[in-house]
């Protein structure tokens, strides 16, 4: 029998959509995982047969809380990300404009060489430094470290933007007798919301996702999530229902703004992609 | 006073911005490279002593050291040549019109962006050797159970299988927005000129997809000589040093050791090799891209 035309291209996309549902499953797979082990009694979890068929709680996503106060690191988390983010825009925004602007094109190459170093080249002298400042698990010595992973993001995004904008724009303005500044935050930066919606969105989650930082030089009373649930797996007798449900509560944030944002996130992770 | 900023913005734009960055990386690189030459551990009142190229010394005659370098080496090569070649295979095959692409692509992002130290955690749930589903599948698939993370000569190998999961995304994803952006007509015309598909892939659409193909094996690169929160986050380095990589030694030396000396040294010549290998990269990219 002679396939037709038109069936043959059904097979075919039939075919393209099952390769896409498998490769989906196996990446998606470890987040479904994590979900339904969070919902999963202690017992339920350790026996083989219910992987899939057992009675959901919520009584982990409760314990997380009362059991292991988890809303200290929540909002530790919450703070230090969104506090060294405005603070990178505040010093990064201007500075990206002057350097796009100026052509100071060296200074991307400062940047990639951050992006080089160890961050346990950093951690060392942070450590010794804050040690002697006495800063160590003090908040202000977490915002200014998580400047140094939001910083350099913001500027790597902003750079090549403010370049492709019209000099015209700004000289326009400032033949209206607008200041330098007034030009910058009302003209210039509105055009630039995109990218610096952007920019906000990576330098948040980084932030946010960052552990190697916080596990140094955090207290108990400063610790971030990372490094709180990372403490909770080494000194509890492996409560992995509980963990997993704290797994859950970090990456629901991430979750979300990937999901509405999804756009911005691959602007900003491709950006330089496109332009070497 | 606002005239003057105004006059001056040059400088008050960006001077704020560079001395952050002047305190927070070259102070610390500085003093890494300057504490390299001393012995010097945290505790109590210990002295700081001046020992020359001892660490150093140490280092190049210590085991331990070269294992590392080459975990990390071996690690790093592997991991980039599979997620290169299935991101790059995902990216053209995704590179077309469909229903749902931008859900896909969400779903794309879920294990690069997701918080690494969770993702660990989880893998190290899939990975357990009495409850986890990865020993359940190879019941069912009649291969026995395997110790995974538990096993000397296993656990950096199954590190490896999460990399490639949480990163293939990230080549796929660059060499995509590529692959959106090249010349449509190019593609048409060798198309009516009679070209097979295989043929279009080789000789057109790869040669185009270089740039964006190298940048994202750099990037892929830069990250993967430093793995850290994976590693970390599941094994520590262990069992014994089966995972220990580079990275995770001088983090060990400094911060479980206090022998800070020694982990200054390490970082020198973690850094300045993962340096290296980026300048000869980016030299080879750039030459390539000259060719095209």
């Amino acid at each position: 029998m002679r396939l037709t035309k038109k069936t043959k291209k059904t097979v075919r996309t039939a075919g393209f959509y099952l390769s896409l549902a498998g490769i989906l499953t196996i990446t998606l797979f470890p987040f479904l995982w994590m979900v339904l082990a969070s919902f999963k009694k202690m017992v339920d979890l350790l026996n083989v047969d219910k992987m899939f068929a057992f009675t959901p709680t919520i009584q982990n996503y409760i314990d997380v809380f009362s059991k292991y106060d988890f809303w200290q690191p929540l909002q530790n988390s919450m703070l230090i990300a969104v506090l060294s983010t405005m603070l990178a825009l505040l010093f990064g925004l201007p500075a990206s404009y002057v350097i796009a602007r100026e052509k100071m094109s060296g200074f991307s190459a400062v940047i990639l060489v951050i992006r080089i170093i160890p961050a346990i080249s950093f951690l060392v002298p942070w450590y010794i430094l804050f040690n002697r400042l006495r800063l160590t698990g003090t908040y202000t010595s977490l915002v200014l470290v998580h400047l140094l992973v939001a910083l350099p993001m913001i500027v790597w995004i902003m750079i090549p933007f403010f370049e492709t904008m019209p000099r015209e724009l700004e000289e326009a303005s400032w033949m209206d007798g607008c200041s330098h500044m007034g030009t910058f935050v009302k003209i210039l930066l509105p055009l630039a919301s995109p990218a610096v919606l952007t920019a906000t969105i990576l330098s948040f989650i980084f932030s946010w996702n960052n552990f190697i930082f916080a596990l140094i030089l955090c207290t108990n009373d400063t610790r971030t999530l990372p490094t709180a649930v990372f403490q909770f797996m080494s000194y509890t007798d492996v409560d992995w229902a509980c963990l997993m449900a704290a797994a859950v509560i970090i990456t629901i944030p991430i979750l979300l703004i990937s999901v509405f944002l999804q756009k911005y996130i691959i602007t900003g992770m491709t950006a330089g992609a496109v332009k070497g | 006073m606002f005239k003057w900023i105004d006059r001056h913005i040059k400088w008050v734009f960006t001077i704020p911005t560079v001395s952050i960055i002047l305190f927070l990386v070259v102070f610390p690189l500085a003093y890494t490279f300057f504490i390299s030459f001393f012995d010097w551990g945290m505790s109590g009142n210990a002295q700081m002593k001046f020992v020359g190229l001892d660490n150093y010394r140490y280092l190049f005659a210590s085991e331990r050291f070269w294992e590392a370098v080459g975990r990390t080496f071996l690690f790093s090569a592997v991991g980039i040549g599979i997620e290169g070649i299935l991101g790059v295979a995902l990216a053209l095959y995704l590179n077309r019109e469909f229903k749902g692409k931008n859900m896909v692509k969400t779903a794309f992002l879920l294990p690069m962006v997701a918080t690494p130290v969770a993702v660990g955690l989880v893998w190290r749930l899939i990975y357990e050797p009495s409850i986890g589903i990865a020993n359940q599948i190879c019941m069912w698939l009649g291969v026995g159970r395997q110790p995974w993370l538990g096993a000397l000569d296993m656990a950096l190998w199954a590190l490896l299988i999460v990399d490639i999961w949480q990163w293939t995304p990230m080549v796929m994803l660059v060499v995509l927005a590529g692959a959106t952006a090249l010349p449509l007509d190019v593609l048409e015309s060798a198309q009516v000129d009679g070209a097979g598909k295989w043929q279009l892939v080789r000789n057109i659409i790869l040669p185009l997809l270089r740039p964006a193909i190298l940048t994202a094996l750099l990037l892929r690169m830069i990250d993967i000589l430093k793995t850290f929160d994976l590693i970390y986050s599941t094994t520590q380095g262990g069992p014994g040093y089966a995972t220990e990589t580079l990275n995770i030694l001088s983090y060990r030396e400094a911060f479980e050791y206090f022998k800070f000396g020694r982990a200054s040294a390490t970082l020198v010549v973690f850094f300045l090799t993962v340096f290296l290998i980026a300048i000869v990269f980016i030299k080879f990219k750039n030459k390539v891209e000259v060719e095209y």
